[in-house]
């Protein structure tokens, strides 16, 4: 081979090597005022959501995504430092508070922070909102396909029913998995109780055989095609199913289940707070908010955004939970030390 | 031979079959890729328009981008400390060179698992934010024994006495090795960085756990993709990282089968 | 200038310092890091996850609970039978290789490597997609009449199991033809001229003859396998895990460093004495 094509190579190579040399250095070291850095639930991804923002300020908006708060948490605490946005659930907003992951928010800078959709009035975590803005809320049920289910069901108690053996599936989330199993048993969602877990654990492992998969980001898919007729999951991705196959229906367990609400914050290390804050506004404006409550189908926290979403998303109680509903929910919160009979418990669980 | 001929005869439909057994999958998923429907039950006739909405997806550009960077700096380094240490360990005595050549080559052996959490530890413990430059040096440490491994097998075949010839006849050391064993070992030092290249395009999990904010390569996009279901878009992304793939390491081959000219 | 032994030891000197950037490099990048995994292993858990520098052993005696010595047990099952499958599917295959003429023996050796130099998220994909419910394997089949309820093998151990033979089923077949490759044909041939049954044949001369072969394939495929990550992930559909989830999990979702770091060990620790056994078998060098 000849000798200059040999050097060519390595010129190059070397030319690349500075410029990945220059271009990684550069955001460790400088803050850059024209990136933001948001991490989000890969749910919350969807093509029309930020470009006008990113038109406003002449920022670049670069998302990651996650599938879990542990996912979060672990991110975080491992040193993915870089961002600027992250949406963790209400339960996990108090545990990064109490881990002083998070920045203080400056409400003269987010105006938008308007008032709370009825039935957010008692989000358990960060009242005054000083490190968290409410964003998209929602409930934790089951979405079932009624073309294959005869009766509607109204209890947990069907995804353990033998007869939908490897039709169903249940989230790949520790806490709503176990939320629901404790539902069911009638117990609250936060206990603390070690007997209780270790029974809430038998239960979940007699119900495995019955499990096609755990999944936390593609049980639509499956309700859609038809691989499994059971989904353990939220509203959301189930409303997605639903305008792909109109058998798909909605239920929130009459036992009870989670009301869940996803918080903007800032995390602490953040290199770009001011961007960041801007970022939040422009996500909680009523148009935007609306916007993105049609196009994720997600219910937005700000109540006045409800006014504007279309009809089709504002009554489908997959999305905007209804009044009946909202009358047996329960909050998830952080239960502190518990946490690792809940962390054995699940790993036992997966591993068998 | 005649009963071996016979014996072999009989083992034809069975290589087909593993031929088959390795190749059915790929090509399924080229094929699905040109499929027009969406939900992949059906054929429903040739299309490319999930190729149309690669070529439209901002992340995934981004994500493209990152990759073919992180490759390229990895492998020049890799490539260096690769070909150093080949060149060292050829001048070794034999036991210390066994050890350290063992040592060296580590990284092919262990499941990669371990080194992806191993660098993470390091990197959380000297506190340095997760990021390009982290996944870089990663991508760097495994690829030092791939090429390594070529270089070493080439250099292995060289004839010593060509270099001593040069410095009989007055050149330094340095110079020996420039003009003499270097121009040799060129289409394997190519053919190493090729390969290095490739691997390090592919990686995922080593670069799932050393990456963070905005350092979205590739391989982990596809993982994201995968992970919220099946879909063409990813055939079609799979076919591309298929060809891609299959035409470095060719490059790469070819690089070293190569003869060198005098 | 000289070439006798003091010459060479001049030669030394000037050449082996090349080495040391790459041990640095090494030293901090691989080996260091290892390093600290060994002495998080011996640490404690903060509250939330993160480490506590207190020394205890008790992250290697919780590994001796059952629980977790079934995740060992079950991935090294599921190597095993990678390992079996990948013998049966690749000893005819590199038997027939070794017998074509030598430039078709590297085609065939080409063909045989090509998928596996492509991507692996690609190729364990290609088999979701072959897998599921309404993917090629149930068309086909229930097409052809095999069948009439669609086998759901898609997230089961069956699914991981043909995941990882696709994966290392080269790393069978090489060595099972570089080994098959050198044997004096002459031996079958006296064996089958002495009136040798076919099964015979193959038990008695063809099979310890390519005893090295067999060994080192058994161990490439083996070491590999168990600490597979992305097969049983994808593959399994969380549900069917093996070692390499386990550390994931331990260290992404339960954030258990030191646990994980002690996991990490002990599967550091079987490969490794794969790796001696390999070695001490006689190891060819594949390249």
């Amino acid at each position: 081979m000849p000798s200059r094509l040999f050097r060519g190579i390595l010129l190059l190579g070397a030319a690349l090597c500075a410029a990945g040399a220059s271009s990684a250095c550069q955001p460790q070291s400088e803050p850059s005022s024209k990136t933001l850095y948001y991490f989000t639930w890969s749910d919350y991804v969807g093509p029309g959501l930020l470009e006008s923002f990113e038109q406003q300020t002449g920022a670049k908006v670069v998302v990651d995504t996650f599938s879990s708060n542990e996912e979060l948490l672990a991110k975080l605490q491992s040193g993915a430092s870089g961002y600027d946005v992250t949406v963790p659930s209400d339960f996990m907003v108090s545990v990064m508070m109490k881990q002083g992951l998070l920045a203080e928010l400056d409400p003269a800078k987010i105006p938008n922070a308007g008032r709370l959709a009825k039935g957010l009035e008692k989000l358990p975590v960060d009242p005054e909102h000083r490190f968290s803005m409410p964003y998209l809320w929602g409930t934790v049920g089951i979405g079932y396909d009624s073309g294959a289910i005869p009766t509607p069901p109204d209890s947990w108690s069907v995804l353990w029913d033998e007869r939908y053996k490897g039709k169903i599936s249940m989230l790949n989330d520790q806490r709503e998995v176990f939320g629901a199993v404790l539902r069911s048993m009638g117990q609250s969602m936060n206990t603390r109780d070690p007997a209780i877990i270790e029974q809430a654990k038998a239960r979940l492992l007699k119900q495995k055989p019955l499990v096609k998969t755990y999944t936390s980001d593609h049980f639509d898919h499956l309700l859609a095609s038809g691989e499994v007729v059971l989904a353990h999951g939220w509203g959301g991705p189930v409303a997605r199913a639903m305008a792909l196959k109109p058998s798909i229906k909605y239920v929130v367990p009459k036992e009870g289940a989670t009301i869940w609400a996803d918080c903007l914050v800032i995390p602490r290390t953040s290199r770009n707070k001011e961007l960041a804050m801007q970022f939040i506004n422009y996500l909680l404006d009523r148009e935007v908010a609306a916007r993105t409550s049609e196009r994720l189908l997600f219910a937005s926290a700000n109540r006045e955004a409800k006014a504007l979403v279309k009809a089709s998303v504002r009554d489908n109680p997959a999305v905007y939970p209804d009044e009946a509903t909202l009358g047996h929910l329960e909050w998830m919160l952080d239960v502190g030390d518990a946490l690792r009979s809940y962390d054995r418990a699940w790993t036992e669980l997966k591993m068998k | 031979m005649k009963s071996l001929a016979r014996h072999r005869r009989g083992l034809l439909p069975a290589s087909l079959a593993n031929l088959v057994f390795l190749y059915a999958p790929i090509v399924v998923l080229i094929v699905f890729s040109f499929n027009a429907a969406r939900l992949p039950t059906a054929w429903e006739g040739f299309s490319l328009q999930w190729y149309v909405l690669l070529v439209r997806d901002h992340a995934l550009a981004a994500a493209l981008q990152n990759s073919v960077l992180i490759a390229a700096v990895s492998t020049v380094i890799a490539t260096l400390l690769g070909v150093s240490a080949a060149v060292g360990l050829e001048r070794l005595p034999w036991r210390r060179r066994v050890w350290l050549e063992g040592a060296l080559l580590l990284p092919l052996v262990i499941p990669e698992v371990m080194m992806g959490v191993a660098l993470l530890l390091l990197f959380v413990l000297v506190k340095m934010p997760l990021g390009l430059l982290t996944v870089t040096i990663g991508h760097a440490a495994f690829n030092v024994p791939v090429v390594l491994v070529i270089v070493r097998s080439r250099l292995h075949k060289l004839d010593p006495q060509l270099e001593e010839a040069a410095r009989d006849l007055g050149a330094t050391p340095w110079r020996a090795f420039r003009r003499v064993t270097l121009p040799l070992l060129q289409p394997a030092i190519v053919g190493a960085a090729l390969l290095a290249f490739t691997v390090s395009l592919d990686d995922f999990v080593v670069t799932f756990f050393t990456a963070g904010p905005g350092a979205t390569t590739l391989p982990l996009k596809v993982y994201s993709m995968i992970k919220t279901g099946i879909s063409p878009e990813i055939n079609a992304l799979s076919t591309i990282l298929v060809l891609a793939s299959m035409g470095l390491v060719g490059l790469s081959l070819l690089f070293q089968r190569k003869r060198v000219h005098a | 200038m000289t070439t006798d032994s003091t010459g060479s030891r001049t030669n030394v000197c000037h050449r082996a310092w090349v080495l040391v950037p790459a041990l640095i490099w090494m030293g901090l990048f691989f080996f260091l890091p290892l390093l600290i995994v060994l002495l998080i292993s011996f640490a404690s858990r903060g509250t939330y996850g993160g480490v506590e520098w207190t020394f205890t052993l008790a992250n290697y005696r919780d590994l001796a609970d059952p629980l977790y010595l079934w995740i060992y047990l079950r991935s090294c099952a599921l190597a095993l039978a990678t390992t079996g499958l990948c013998l049966c599917l690749g000893f005819p295959l590199a038997y027939y290789i070794a017998g074509e003429p030598a430039r078709r023996q590297g085609i065939w050796l080409m063909l045989v490597l090509i998928p596996f130099w492509t991507n692996f998220l690609v190729r364990t994909y290609a088999w979701m997609d072959v897998l599921r419910t309404d993917g090629l394997l149930n068309t086909v089949s229930m097409g052809a009449g095999l069948t009439s309820d669609p086998i759901e093998i898609l997230y089961t151990d069956a699914a991981v199991l043909i995941g990882l033979v696709y994966g290392y089923l080269p790393f069978m077949v090489l060595p099972l033809y570089a080994a098959i490759e050198r044997m004096d044909r002459s031996l079958i041939e006296a064996a089958r001229d002495l009136y040798a049954p076919g099964w015979a044949v193959f038990v008695r001369v063809i099979v310890p003859l390519a005893k090295p072969g067999i060994v080192a394939g058994c161990l490439l495929v083996f070491t590999p396998s168990l600490g597979a990550y992305i097969t049983p992930d994808l593959l399994g559909g969380a549900r069917s895990m093996m070692i390499g989830n386990f550390i994931q999990h331990e260290y992404l979702v339960v954030r258990d460093w030191p646990l994980g770091s002690a996991a990490s060990f002990v599967l550091m620790a079987m490969v490794s004495a794969g790796v001696w056994a390999y070695q001490r078998a006689g190891g060819e060098r594949l390249l």
